[in-house]
């Protein structure tokens, strides 16, 4: 207990306490502090252990950068592993727990590692645990996995709201530090907007211009192109817990500040050793001590200031050991007004202490050896620029001899670095000092991962020379704090290992996140039925009153089919499919893709996209169209009707719909741009309902208005109208068949979807009328051989679908050469046909492969597969299939082999269509 | 990244859809199979600027030719077909 209150001073309110808990034991803090300020408050200086060698670890700095303070927040769903206790803001209730520790913080069972240590150095798994090899993934990575890490996941769905937003502003300033701000005000001022943030949670600055955005615990991660930014705004214990804020800014200023490097000694990650800035954080900004009386290592002037808030503070000065040769006058002479005592050239050897520091052994300019007591050691290697987000943009850092540090190379466009993340008035009087020698006990880099100086030495002796590999070999510098305090030590460390210089040695590469951002907060809302958007069909209200199960199809909320009591999915869609082949059915087919096209060239441009002919079309008649890719294999198809001279509506598949429609803009914008052609998706518009049956007519007669004749001489197969329904809604009208009956689809606009459904049932009523769902469809699409999904798979051309006929040789169109090389027309290649089981009962599935009886089966004899199969409720099994030289082969008998499901037995090859090869049926 | 769409303004990336190499031209009457081939399937990989088919299909569904360094991710130009 040595971390103490300052009777005043800070920012907290001493007015608020706040009750908080750690590792179960109560503790109180003020509005102001975090986890870290008040645990050192309350004395604790033990947080946790360390990753491999389960080390007694404490709070290390005041910020974001800290390496050793990671602690769990919470309990359940809400528990949060590896958050920095540094930039926890304390709030009532908060309960934090330390990690990496059993059973308990000070008697840690796994701390024997550290006696085991020659065996865990860099790569120490690599090595020791070879063999048997089959060893590693059953036995050795789980417990290294058990024995290694940091904090645990919670395992459970994350409960919390996270919420994203976008910004603009002209000036994007980060960092709210004195320079900061003065470039925010300076900005302001050209009446530009203004956006400041900063990771801590400061109140917004006084006077400042109301066109200046201040945000708060707000830190900017990322640069991308274009003037683009992602911030995390963290909002303590509230709902949204993050908001992740993408920010466009016209100029982006850097004002990111310097972050310390600690000296690098024996014992370094005791707890007690801190960085000297943060000492000095901690005794401004939440008026606590960590210590009663600290030691101060460090080698320029910068951290000197904290010689006199010490001695205003009366806190205990045990000495101040300078590296240099030569202390400074600074130094010199704020020792004295503080009355400290200053080891000039002299070299911190060690920490020594079990759970926290008691005293530092130095060594003095003359060589003697001295022992100092005290319970803290603020220590300062010097500062780097903190250019994390310039070097993210790809811009190598650039050494700087003179202070001693990395600056920011070519910097992101419209970019700006300013202040001491630029590298201006810091590391005055330095002189590198990057660690006390190769001295027994362990000397830390990288407190996050264990990395020892002796492991960076390890890793170059070994053959991992670049700086890559030293981080790869070694982990220095990955996991939460990315090396914020240890990656410039490490870098000369491994240079003087090397025998070269430090920017020889290179920099890693910085990527972004700068700091942890959670994936819940990069998710936003977008999670669970929020992740992407539902469309409901516009008779999906009528569905539901009907009782039908749904399926999503893409984006769409279909009905797939419709059960009566006691029905299961096959027997509802038996049903459906008897109600359509005997009576009448409906089904909602507005999720077919429905593009309006318009223009005088409307006409030529079908010509040029799909493959068969369009001029001849007339006025009131629908055609089935193929389209292809310019590679030769087929695209999509579906009908399309012709309304009026320049007037037509295309159908796409409900899968293509959206990619048709870019293909479509793309040959009327790019390609063909001279034809006067305009285009529109009208899916959403039309609700689209097919009306299908024997008793289709006569229930459609029931509900069109007068003049309009439904009979098959004023509307033949294929006829397409507009015109008025149930005494004046407008509607449009195709007769067109997808089961292979009499059939209509009829249109309406979408708000009347529900309602066409309900007069279409009651008009269909004395007829037996059922709406029918997917199921019912897909079995009666297979029962006529139409391709589908499954077919249309990319890999199919119009030869392997039985539609060569509708490649016209009179015309150019897209993928009309392609199709035609000899690859693509070979009639070797796997061909649609129709297969039945052989024993008329066997259910065929789609997947299976094809191949001739009585061969082995192997790949070398696969002719093709099962594309589509079905029971047909009239037919038995039935099923699609591609099959090598397919035509040719109708009525031979093939294996239909499936050893996943077990599916082994022989089909007769049919023609495709099943069901009314004649088509009697749809032109009745 | 952003797009300075000729329609709607600069937008964000997402908006937006890249689909092909915007150098190369459809062949035209009496091209050869070979024609079509390079058409088809043969692309440039240079280490430069190039031309760059983007579809605005999150917003006016332009299709628009980017100029891009695919180096810095520099957008030199957008120009309508």
């Amino acid at each position: 207990m040595s971390g103490y209150r300052l009777p005043t001073g800070g920012h907290i309110n001493r007015n608020i306490a706040i009750p908080f808990s750690f590792d179960g034991k109560a503790y109180t803090g003020f509005a102001g502090d975090t986890l870290a300020s008040a645990l050192l408050a309350n004395g604790v200086k033990l947080v946790g252990r360390s990753f491999k060698y389960h080390r007694p670890r404490g709070i290390f700095t005041a910020g974001s950068e800290e390496p050793s303070a990671l602690v769990e927040l919470g309990q359940g769903a809400c528990r949060e592993p590896n958050t920095r206790a540094t930039m926890v803001e304390l709030f009532n209730g908060l309960e934090a727990s330390s990690q990496n520790r059993f059973p308990s913080l000070k008697y840690d069972a796994l701390a024997i590692n550290n006696l085991f240590s020659p065996l865990l150095a860099a790569g120490f798994y690599y090595k020791t645990f070879m063999w048997p090899a089959k060893f590693w993934e059953r036995v050795y990575e789980p417990l290294i996995r058990r024995a290694a890490g940091l904090g645990r996941n919670a395992g459970l769905p994350d409960p919390d709201f996270y919420e994203k937003t976008t910004e603009f502003c002209d000036v994007l300033v980060v960092g709210a530090g004195t320079d900061g701000l003065a470039v925010a005000r300076a900005a302001a001022a050209q009446n530009g907007r203004v956006i400041v943030c900063d990771e801590y949670p400061a109140p917004s600055p006084p006077d400042l211009p109301a066109n200046v955005t201040f945000l708060p615990r707000t830190t900017v991660f990322a640069i991308y192109d274009g003037g683009t930014y992602a911030a995390l705004t963290h909002l303590p214990n509230a709902s949204p817990r993050q908001r992740l804020v993408r920010v466009v800014a016209g100029r982006g200023i850097i004002a990111t500040g310097a972050l310390e490097r600690p000296l690098v000694f024996a014992n370094n990650d005791l707890p007690g050793v801190m960085l000297a800035g943060a000492v000095a954080d901690y005794i401004i900004r939440y008026a606590v001590s960590p210590g009663r009386n600290i030691l101060l290592a460090l080698n320029n002037d910068d951290s000197a200031v904290l010689i006199p808030l010490l001695a205003a503070a009366n806190i205990g000065i045990a000495g101040i050991v300078d590296t240099r040769r030569k202390s400074s006058d600074l130094v010199y002479r704020l020792a004295r007004e503080a009355d400290a005592s200053v080891f000039a050239g002299a070299t911190i050897l060690a920490a020594q202490g079990r759970l926290g520091v008691k005293s530092a052994v130095i060594k003095q300019h003359n060589g003697t050896m001295l022992r100092l007591p005290c319970d803290t050691i603020a220590t300062s290697g010097g500062f780097n620029p903190n250019i994390a987000l310039t070097a993210q943009f790809d811009a190598k850092p650039v050494w700087n001899e003179t202070i001693c540090a990395f600056t920011a190379g070519m910097l992101p466009p419209c970019a700006r670095i300013i202040g001491k993340a630029a590298g201006q008035g810091i590391n005055a009087g330095i002189e590198p000092h990057w660690h006390s020698g190769f001295s027994p006990g362990k000397s830390f880099v990288d407190l996050q991962n264990d990395v020892t100086v002796k492991d960076i030495k390890l890793a170059s002796q070994e053959g991992f020379c670049a700086v890559e590999q030293v981080k790869r070999y070694t982990t220095l510098g990955m996991a939460a704090d990315q090396g914020k305090t240890a990656n410039v030590n490490a870098l000369a460390i491994l240079a003087e290992a090397r025998g070269i210089s430090i920017p020889e040695a290179g920099t890693t590469r910085f990527r972004p996140p700068y700091t942890p951002v959670s994936i819940g907060a990069l998710a936003g809302a977008h999670k669970g039925k929020h992740f992407k958007p539902v469309r409901l069909a516009p008779t999906h209200e009528f569905s539901q009153a009907q009782g039908a199960v749904a399926v999503e199809s893409g984006l769409w909320l279909r009905a797939q089919y419709y059960p009566r009591a006691g029905e299961g999915w096959l027997a509802a869609a038996t049903r459906e499919v008897n109600t359509v082949r005997n009576a009448v059915g409906i089904c909602d087919v507005t999720t077919l893709g429905k593009i309006d096209i318009q223009g005088p060239d409307a006409a030529k441009f079908l010509e040029c996209v799909y493959t068969n002919s369009w001029a001849s079309l007339p006025i009131g008649r629908v055609r089935y169209g193929l389209m292809l890719r310019e590679d030769g294999f087929v695209m999509d198809d579906g009908t399309t009707a012709r309304l009026g001279p320049e007037h037509f509506v295309m159908t796409t598949t409900t899968a293509n719909a959206a990619k048709v429609m870019q293909h479509l803009e793309f040959c009327a914008q790019v390609l063909w741009k001279h034809l006067e052609v305009s285009l529109i998706s009208v899916t959403d518009q039309w609700a689209q309902i097919a009306v299908a049956g024997p008793k289709s007519r006569a229930t459609l007669a029931k509900i069109v208005d007068d003049p309009f004749d439904v009979s098959n001489d004023s509307c033949p197969y294929m006829a397409c109208a507009g015109l008025t329904i149930c005494g004046g809604t407008p509607a449009r009208l195709f007769r067109l068949s997808f089961s292979g009956e009499l059939a209509y689809e009829i249109a309406v606009p979408a708000r009347y979807g529900n309602a066409l459904a309900e007069k279409l049932m009651q008009a269909g009523a004395e007829f037996g009328i059922a709406p029918y769902g997917t199921e019912a469809l897909g079995i009666m699409r297979i029962e006529k051989g139409h391709p589908a999904g499954p077919e249309l798979n990319g890999q199919t051309t119009a030869h392997d679908l039985g539609l060569h006929k509708l490649l016209s040789t009179k015309k150019d169109f897209i993928g009309r050469t392609m199709a035609a090389r000899p690859a693509l027309t070979n009639p070797a290649r796997p061909t649609l046909v129709g297969l039945r089981p052989e024993d008329g009962t066997t259910t065929l599935r789609a997947g299976s492969h094809l191949l001739p009886i009585g061969v082995p089966a192997t790949a070398a004899h696969d002719q093709g597969h099962v594309t589509s199969a079905a029971r047909s409720p009239t037919l038995g099994p039935i099923a699609l299939a591609l099959l090598a030289d397919g035509p040719a082969r109708l009525g031979e008998k093939i294996r239909v082999y499936d050893p996943v499901r077990q599916g082994d037995c022989i089909a007769r090859v049919v023609s495709p269509v099943h069901y009314d090869p004649a088509g009697t049926r749809l032109h009745a | 990244m952003r797009i300075a769409c000729p329609y709607c303004g600069p937008r964000g990336l997402e908006e937006f859809l890249y689909t092909q190499d915007a150098s190369v031209t459809r062949p035209g009457a009496g091209a050869t199979g070979q024609d079509w081939v390079d058409y088809v399937y043969i692309r440039e990989n240079t280490k430069a600027p190039r031309k760059e088919f983007w579809y605005h299909s999150a917003g006016c569904h332009a299709w628009l030719i980017l100029t891009r360094d695919v180096v810095t991710h520099e957008i030199m130009a957008v120009d309508l077909p």
